[in-house]
């Protein structure tokens, strides 16, 4: 009761911000939100099943692409846009999966993080029909969603915060349940879960399926909102936002991976707009962060106060 | 038919013959002890049995039907339960979390009352939601058989159950092994002679991978081949 009043309170304040907020953070927030969807998938996989991947660039870029194509070549509106962008995300998450998770520890890392960077690489390769390094813009068909224009703010912000709620709150369920029980026996004690009568390789394709499902539906989106579709979302960088994201809002709890998007972003903005050296004053609080708490910020919260937080 | 049975089981690492061609029989309701010297292959051969490692040769059926190639994840559904020689619980999972994963490896429904049943049998009524890894030894040996229970196993494979437990608990321990059969069948691992003359129908003595002796404690007391080997005349 008291965890789902914490996260509905969570939700609703973030719609009353939409409507308060000026139009410059409403942006920011929309794009945190996003963001955010893409963190809870990567804290699926990372924070609960204890899967390290250095690959979910390819997922949100898979999603980007999946919705952003289509779009642009064939005139899909937002709907059928979105839904493929998700499926795409999922789709290729559970392919790396089939081989990807044959190893475990640092060899997942490597395998994953080559994955992405082949693919990376494929959409440069295939430029004319990918747009290569510069992109393309979403053409205005394709940002059209029920009547509006995902290019308005009002329309823009509930859309992501429309996403942001449907992926929390399927996410507390995911994690309350069963399976997410078993979620976190793979990462607490893989050979203990095996001989419970769990197939750690089917439970882990599955994680891998969830988590580019919400990583591809955090890219169609990103690619819809803001119109805009490019390689270099699929660098590595992308692979590493999620994990700062959910490192400093703390692994494996529901809530973490927004308030670690959302403090990262204001950071980088705050940082950027004082100084040319930002990614020193980022690099300086994920010192402090690792050092001090290196559960993350709800993390922390957990050990000291509220141990039933999901 | 009996309920577990192995034939010409063999499982060498290199030169080392850790298990090497025994047939063994578990029979539906007994309490089978597992004896023999250090390195006699005696946590091998229950590897074997529970598919953590896979043999070179030899068959292993449950109750006629051959599952020498099932993934251990499969045994453990169709009823072969095993309990680790070193405590392996989840220690940053609550006592019911612990306890929920196995009962809900075996499709159990109403999850609350099975985690419930296997607590109380182990007497960890009311530990439930503690968490697991700031227990006593003692206790985590106990969690680690209420994890056994609740996979309502057909075979119970217990390593080493008693290792660690203070007198008092030992007690406790046979009379819990005693109330599980005739539903399960146990094998036991295990060193403390008492223990095993006191609970076990039946003994195989394992040496240098292969069957010792067969029988019954006082058929294995009496047999010289025990005593030179394992007892020590």
């Amino acid at each position: 009761m008291k965890v789902w009043g914490l996260h509905l309170a969570v939700l609703a304040a973030l719609a009353l911000l939409g409507l308060v907020l000026p139009q410059y953070h409403a942006t920011n927030l929309a794009r945190i939100m996003v963001l955010a969807v893409f963190a809870m998938g990567y804290n699926l996989a990372f924070g609960y099943a204890g899967l390290l991947s250095l690959g979910h660039a390819l997922f949100f870029a898979a999603g980007m692409y999946g919705a952003g194509l289509p779009a642009w070549h064939w005139g899909w509106g937002a709907a059928p846009a979105l839904l493929a962008g998700a499926m795409a995300g999922g789709l290729a998450a559970v392919i790396v999966g089939l081989l990807a998770l044959r190893t475990a520890g640092v060899s997942f890392m490597i395998v994953t993080l080559m994955f992405a960077k082949a693919f990376a690489l494929t959409i440069l390769y295939f430029n004319s029909w990918t747009g290569g390094d510069e992109g393309f813009v979403v053409p205005d068909t394709g940002r059209a969603l029920f009547g509006a224009t995902l290019a308005a703010d009002g329309p823009r912000y509930a859309l992501a915060w429309g996403l942001f709620t449907v992926a929390l709150g399927l996410s507390l369920l995911l994690v309350r349940s069963r399976f997410g029980r078993v979620m976190v026996a793979l990462r607490e004690n893989e050979e203990r879960a095996r001989m419970l009568g769990i197939n750690p390789y089917a439970a882990k394709l599955q994680v891998m399926g969830i988590s580019g499902l919400y990583s591809g539906a955090a890219g169609a989106a990103y690619a819809l909102l803001f119109g805009y579709v490019g390689g270099t979302f699929a660098d590595i960088q992308y692979s590493i936002l999620p994990m700062l994201y959910v490192l400093l809002g703390g692994a494996g709890t529901v809530l973490g991976a927004g308030l670690g998007a959302a403090l990262m972003f204001y950071l980088t903005d705050v940082a950027s707009s004082v100084t040319d050296a930002w990614l020193f004053v980022v690099g300086a609080a994920l010192v402090v962060l690792v050092l001090f708490a290196p559960k993350g910020i709800l993390g922390w919260v957990r050990a000291r106060w509220w141990r039933d937080l999901p | 038919m009996s309920l577990l049975e192995a034939r010409g089981l063999t499982r060498h690492f290199g030169g080392l013959r850790a298990v090497d061609g025994v047939d063994f029989d578990l029979e539906a309701g007994e309490i089978h002890a597992l004896i023999g010297p250090n390195g006699a292959g005696k946590t091998t051969f229950v590897s074997l049995l529970s598919g953590r490692l896979a043999p070179q040769a030899g068959t292993i059926r449950l109750a006629g039907e051959d599952i020498t190639r099932t993934p251990a994840h499969i045994r453990v559904r169709k009823g072969v339960a095993y309990t680790f020689q070193i405590t392996s619980i989840f220690p940053g999972l609550s006592v019911f979390d612990n306890v929920a994963l196995a009962a809900q490896g075996a499709r159990v429904r109403d999850l609350k009352a099975a985690v419930q049943a296997a607590l109380s049998r182990v007497g960890m009524v009311g530990m439930a939601a503690e968490v697991a890894g700031v227990l006593s030894y003692g206790h985590q040996r106990l969690l680690e058989l209420a994890m056994g229970l609740a996979l309502a196993p057909r075979v119970l494979i217990l390593d080493e159950p008693t290792q660690g437990l203070a007198a008092g608990e030992i007690e406790g321990f046979k009379a819990l092994v005693r109330s599980l059969v005739p539903q399960v069948a146990v094998l036991l691992i295990e060193h403390n002679m008492e223990v095993v003359m006191d609970l076990a129908t039946r003994i195989t003595v394992l040496n240098f991978g292969q069957v010792l002796a067969q029988g019954t404690p006082d058929q294995v007391r009496a047999d010289p081949a025990v005593q030179e080997a394992y007892l020590g005349a």
